[in-house]
């Protein structure tokens, strides 16, 4: 009965993983036969769309290991008819919510550490504000190519960054010692309590000044970068660099958010539902995890990624 | 020697954490709440429905002008319109790390961590500036 079960949500999974990988084949077939403008559809067509394709990327999102935003801007400006100014301020919401969400059960197990994320936060924060004005300053297409560029480098990244689960710190650097960069979580599989603490802090609080103008310019959200930095580079632990970094990115697009906000890119109708269906196909992406093949749907998100990355890039350049 | 009640997280991140599971979820829910109110036509929107198919692939400026739309803190003089009354938990939203960081003030005065209590002080009054629309709410 187990087997068959997990047969079954098997099956349901590859079912919503084909319509997100699918979703682009859809919009250009429908580009090609020169099909009823989107304006002749009801109002009601495209959030109802939206709030079923953000459910299943909910899903794929947890199974791959990635953030909600990363995928959902991307797709949606590729392949819905929202400008990409509302889509990149419901981009930040939806990560905003995902980030918020996850962040209390992460605090609790000291899995997100304030002391770590605290002072990283104040220049990713910072920088996204200067990044959001930035990336609605510049043209359309401009912030298309970068967006594109972007996102094909994280397709990469994904594809070739090997984590360490926990990176040996021989000896804490000056400006981690003074800020206190340390801490302690214990680990559920082993049982046992880890010490960590961080080395080469300066080089890794330089890189959240970039991460942070990248996050606010595209809505992004900033997981894919954060946890390379905090894990590969500053030494923490990969439990906590994923937890410090969702909840970092709770903060640093509080700042981009509200900058989006204030400039006007938020349409309700549109970024509710991408915000509600996310969530709720976060929850049951957690559900579904336990019996599921995350390898292979993560090499498929990354070929998503890589193939929409491209299409943002054509659609900079004019050409698609 | 550490031990798993060493590994246990401190007083003010516990705090922070259920200011933040509470906020989080009463902005959801609210924002279901407010956009149920929205769609159904209950209370009338400030920019009609179906006008939106042919406004939201504007860029931002054209869209602000086509719809009469406000921006900055412009969306709170139209709270009572259905499509703005959603703004409600759109902001509370965007208000739980102002307020989460606010409750760590006292913690890092008790403590005396003068340098945590600068970065603290220092992050509210970045996220207050980007809220408050100071910086510039003008065109592209």
């Amino acid at each position: 009965m187990v087997r068959r079960l997990r047969e079954g949500i098997n099956a349901c999974l590859w079912a919503a993983l084909a319509g997100v990988v699918a979703s682009p084949a859809w919009a250009f077939a429908a580009e090609a036969q020169g099909a009823v403008p989107e304006v002749n559809k009801p109002w009601w067509f495209w959030p109802l769309v939206l709030l079923l394709f953000c459910f299943v990327l909910g899903i794929i999102a947890v199974l791959a290991g990635v953030g909600g935003g990363v995928l959902y801007v991307p797709l949606v400006s590729g392949f819905f008819p929202f400008h990409l100014d509302f889509v990149r301020g419901a981009g930040l919401l939806v990560a905003l919510a995902g980030a918020l969400a996850a962040g209390p059960g992460l605090l609790r197990r000291n899995l997100a550490n304030l002391r770590l994320a605290l002072p990283v936060a104040l220049i990713a924060s910072t920088c996204a504000i200067g990044g959001a004005f930035l990336g609605l300053a510049l043209p359309t297409n401009v912030v298309q190519i970068c967006l594109g560029a972007t996102i094909v480098f994280i397709a990469v990244l994904l594809a070739t960054s090997k984590n360490v689960e926990r990176p040996q710190v021989k000896a804490q650097d000056a400006i981690g010692r003074a800020l206190g960069m340390y801490g302690v979580y214990y680990e559920e599989s082993s049982r046992e309590v880890v010490e960590w603490k961080t080395h080469r802090t300066l080089p890794g609080l330089i890189l959240f000044i970039v991460i942070g103008v990248m996050a606010g310019m595209f809505g992004l959200g900033a997981g894919w970068a954060n946890v390379p930095v905090l894990n590969l580079l500053m030494g923490a632990p990969l439990k906590v660099a994923v937890g410090t970094s969702k909840f970092l990115l709770s903060i640093t697009d509080t700042s981009a958010a509200w900058v989006y906000l204030n400039k006007g890119c938020v349409i309700p109708l549109m970024a509710i539902p991408s915000i509600v269906g996310l969530m709720l196909g976060s929850f049951v992406g957690v559900r579904i995890l336990a019996v599921a093949k995350p390898k292979i749907i993560r090499y498929l998100v990354i070929g998503v990624l890589l193939f929409s990355g491209i299409k943002a890039l054509l659609k900079g350049l004019g050409i698609g | 020697m550490t031990t798993r009640e060493s590994a246990k997280a401190s007083p003010e991140q516990m705090l922070y954490a259920d200011l933040l599971f509470y906020g989080c979820w009463a902005s959801i829910f609210i924002m279901v709440i407010t956009y149920a109110i929205y769609v159904s036509g209950l209370i009338s929107p400030h920019i009609p429905l179906d006008k939106l198919p042919h406004l939201w692939r504007l860029p931002v400026n054209d869209f602000l002008h086509e719809a009469n739309a406000p921006h900055g803190w412009g969306w709170a003089l139209l709270l009572g319109r259905g499509d703005y009354l959603n703004f409600l938990g759109i902001a509370l939203l965007g208000a739980m790390t102002i307020v989460g960081f606010l409750t760590l003030i006292p913690a890092y005065i008790r403590k005396k961590d003068w340098s945590f209590l600068v970065i603290v002080i220092l992050e509210v009054l970045a996220l207050l500036l980007a809220a408050s629309g100071i910086l510039g709410t003008g065109g592209h």
